[in-house]
């Protein structure tokens, strides 16, 4: 086995050759957003294009660098120039701009997004830096800092980066010594509930006993959070020296990584790493000569939110169905198969090794008191930017929806922080900090990062009503007030949502929604209701408006709306009369034509063939049923 | 499938409890569903009862326990479909296919299932067809979509 310092050297000239490569290199984002939006075919085409042209790149398949909004992202480096990277990239625009960069050396600025490196004259002209766009210029990248730049299925790119540095800091350090350092950086657990890393890692380390586990919790279920995902894809390695620092720590035996199934590429990933990782003698007996022996198996989640949970997360990797248990003991007592354990989520390990590599002190300069070091956010629903962020703790809400995210689609109306079990904030609390104590103080949960968006287009009562119906499902059925309260709450809120709500069912939802939330064991039950709690707080007049009016002032709710033709936009296509199923949009050509509210079942075929294929493109509306008296005169 | 097939996927286990959800999962892998025979193969091995098997089993969204179509697709019910119409493109699933969710065609062309997020919730609303990940979906190539596949 070779020395540390060898394989350093050697992942150093592998990665300065790829820097130095007299090649150009095309790089790709074909993480699952990548590839969602069309990255393959996007490969195919560049290597097409080459082919055709008689050129030769290298082409390297990176992460994602964040603006998924922006995918397929495609990057050229002429050798020895700055890499220029383009957004929104169409198997016929990567010909265009191969054809003119690397035969040309035209960099088409008005196709360019940003430049990464120094400014160059001609080549750079008209482009702004990659870093000063405005969804990156606030960010502060550190455990997203590698997704995007180095291939995550190469461990010498890793390294080249100052990869598993961090781990040999921590065996210099010892186990105490990484646990202090580790205090030392304030370090709170990424996965939710913000508890001290250290405190848990100390408990667990002063169990004794010689059989220890360590567990990556990597289930994130949280609908609409994608940050874990990234991380993996982008950066495997990170995430598994950040296991590795954690498991010397507590003094584990072995360790696992429990993802979800729906994950494939991050489990594809995560496999090919660590056997990377036996080869180079960083699993397996006496890693690196430090004692310690320390393995990993990778258990694939079968599809429970509960299962994030790590009672429940326990239970599903000893076999079992996934059910919360009360604690203590707590796992950091007595965990898996009854032995001491430790569960961290993947952003809580993927920022150790960058504590352990800089310091307590360097990763201080970041966040606010309590609240140290930099926090990664999905930031999605009806946002323009949509994407993954990192910021330092304690940045204003205001800044992430508007200065990073380009503010909603239409005017603001909420976001919801903390997934199912968080609460929704309305643009009162827009200059909230984002650390834990403030989210809590407004009412809802930091979460594990998930920040979802809505504008006025957004039903304030559908979103509570989808959120519970979502814990409700997921509830894994022990306790009653969870099962029973949360399932009743679903039906208060549908029949509000079907226009059939009474005026006391407002009470009845707060009195089961706190029940609800003292009389359930876990974290699931306890927080289920805070989407409604917060929402009957911030938002009733909303409530009220389905109740007493019959009226979705969003325009969502299936009962409460109509679609209609505007006969003044309409130019008569008949787009819209040959996708509607059943037949209720009639009408000769060139004339407007006619919607029979009695034969519509709101499927939106009409709508979105009017507004992307059609002429007029805005000629069928949906709105409230309410509204239509006072507005006949369209 | 076969007793001996069945077998062969055991034969990758040691027996112990703590693997009840790999062989599970192997077994859906290989055959696309858990079949009442599989359940009644794996209680020997593991030395605990069909009814605990199925106790766990069916507490696991991903397990199946019918046959799957030639096809899959899977549509995103997570918040940010949600809220960018997923709801609607399930039901229009639900029409286009005559298939309820968890089902599986009558000529086995497809089998539907919603699920809670497929990760790419940036690009709003996503549905899932065998491997692929279709990203900012509406009814129309929705359609069109359904159309290309056998
Ligand atoms: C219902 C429920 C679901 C959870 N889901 C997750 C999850 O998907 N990922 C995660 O890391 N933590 C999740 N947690 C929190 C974990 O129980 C645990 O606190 C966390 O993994 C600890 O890691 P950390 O200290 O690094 O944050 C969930 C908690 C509850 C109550
Ligand atoms: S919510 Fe649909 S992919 Fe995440």
């Amino acid at each position: 086995m070779n020395s540390f310092q060898q394989l350093q050297k050697e992942a150093g000239k592998e990665w300065d050759l790829l820097q130095k490569s007299t090649l150009p290199v095309i790089y790709v984002g074909t993480a699952s957003c990548g590839r969602a939006a069309g990255a393959k075919d996007l490969l195919e085409s560049i290597k097409k294009t080459l082919e055709e042209n008689q050129l030769t790149a290298k082409i390297v398949e990176v992460g994602c660098i964040g603006l998924c909004y922006l995918e397929p992202l495609m990057d050229i480096r002429l050798p020895g120039r700055p890499r220029i990277s383009y957004a929104n990239v169409t198997p016929d625009k990567a010909r265009r701009i191969i054809e003119g960069l690397i035969i040309n050396g035209n960099p088409q600025a008005q196709m360019a997004l940003g430049y990464f490196g120094d400014e160059d004259g001609d080549l750079t002209h008209g482009i702004p830096r990659f870093f000063e766009l405005p969804m990156l210029k606030p960010q502060v990248r550190i455990v997203l800092k590698n997704c995007g730049f180095i291939d995550p299925e190469a461990i010498d790119h890793y390294m080249a980066n100052g990869g598993y540095a961090g781990l040999m800091t921590a065996f210099g350090k010892g186990p105490e010594g990484v646990i202090a350092e580790v205090r030392e950086a304030g370090l709170r657990g990424r996965g939710g509930a913000g508890f001290p890393t250290y405190k848990k890692w100390e408990t667990c380390r002063n169990v004794p006993g010689n059989i220890k586990y360590m567990i990556c919790n990597a289930d994130e279920g949280d609908p609409g959070a994608f940050m874990n995902r990234s991380l993996i894809e982008g950066d495997p390695h990170s995430v598994l020296e950040g296991l590795l620092i954690a498991a010397y720590a507590i003094g584990a035996t072995h360790g696992y990584i429990y993802i979800r199934a729906e994950y494939p590429l991050a489990i594809i990933r995560l496999k090919k790493a660590i056997a990377q990782m036996h080869r180079y003698g960083l699993l397996g007996k006496n890693i690196q000569n430090s004692d310690f022996d320390f393995d990993i198996t990778i258990k694939e989640g079968a599809g429970a939110f509960v299962c994030g949970e790590e009672t429940a997360l326990i239970a599903s990797i000893e076999g079992k169905r996934g059910m919360p248990k009360s604690r203590p003991p707590y796992p950091a007592i007595s965990g898996l198969h009854n032995k001491p354990t430790i569960i961290n989520n993947v952003e809580t390990l993927g920022t150790l090794p960058n504590i352990l590599r800089n310091g307590a002190t360097w990763y201080r300069q970041y966040g606010t008191p309590g609240n140290y070091g930099t926090k990664t956010f999905s930031l999605v629903g009806k946002i323009r930017r949509s994407g993954l962020i990192e910021v330092p703790l304690g940045t204003p809400l205001r800044q992430i929806i508007f200065d990073i995210g380009g503010g909603s689609l239409k005017p603001f109306k909420a976001v919801q922080t903390g997934g199912p079990s968080g609460g929704c904030l309305s643009s009162e609390f827009l200059d909230t900090p984002v650390d834990y104590e403030s989210l809590g103080a407004a009412g809802s949960i930091m979460g594990s990062g998930g920040l979802i968006v809505m504008d006025e287009d957004t039903c304030i009562v559908d979103v509570a009503r989808y959120f519970l119906d979502f814990t409700q499902k997921e509830s894994c059925g022990k306790c009653s007030p969870c099962r029973v309260g949360s399932g009743h709450m679903v039906e208060i809120l549908e029949r509000i949502t079907k226009g059939q709500g009474q005026p006391e069912d407002l009470i009845k939802l707060q009195t089961l929604g706190e029940t609800v939330k003292r009389g359930s064991l876990c974290g699931l039950g306890q927080t289920a209701p805070n989407p409604i709690l917060t929402t009957l707080r911030y938002f009733r007049s909303e409530y009220l408006s389905h109740i007493k009016e019959k009226h979705c002032p969003a325009a969502v709710c299936k009962e409460l709306i109509e679609y209609r033709v505007v006969p003044d936009k309409c130019t008569g296509c008949r787009r819209c009369v040959n996708v509607c199923p059943t037949g209720a949009i009639t009408g000769p050509r060139a004339e407007p034509h006619n919607l029979d509210p009695t034969k519509c079942i709101k499927c939106r075929a009409c709508y979105e063939i009017c507004r992307f294929d059609a002429i007029a493109g805005d000629a069928i509306i949906i709105r409230s049923r309410r509204s239509i008296p006072d507005e006949q005169t369209i | 499938m076969t007793v001996m097939e069945y077998r062969n996927v055991l034969a990758e286990f040691q027996g112990e409890e703590g693997e009840l959800i790999p062989i599970l999962q192997r077994i859906q892998e290989k055959f696309g569903y858990i079949t009442e025979d599989a359940i009644k193969n794996i209680s020997p091995f593991l030395k605990i009862s069909e009814n605990q098997i199925y106790g766990v089993a069916s507490f696991y969204s991903q397990f199946r326990f019918t046959e799957p179509g030639r096809n899959s697709i899977k549509v995103c019910m997570g918040t940010a479909c949600h809220m960018r119409g997923g709801q609607i493109l399930g039901e229009a699933v639900e029409r286009e296919l005559d298939v309820k969710p968890g089902q599986t065609t009558k000529d086995k062309r497809f089998d539907f299932h919603r699920v809670a997020c497929l990760g790419c919730c940036a690009l709003a609303p996503v549905i899932q067809v065998n491997e692929d990940i279709r990203s900012r979906m509406n009814v129309i190539k929705l359609k069109e979509m359904l159309d290309k596949y056998e």
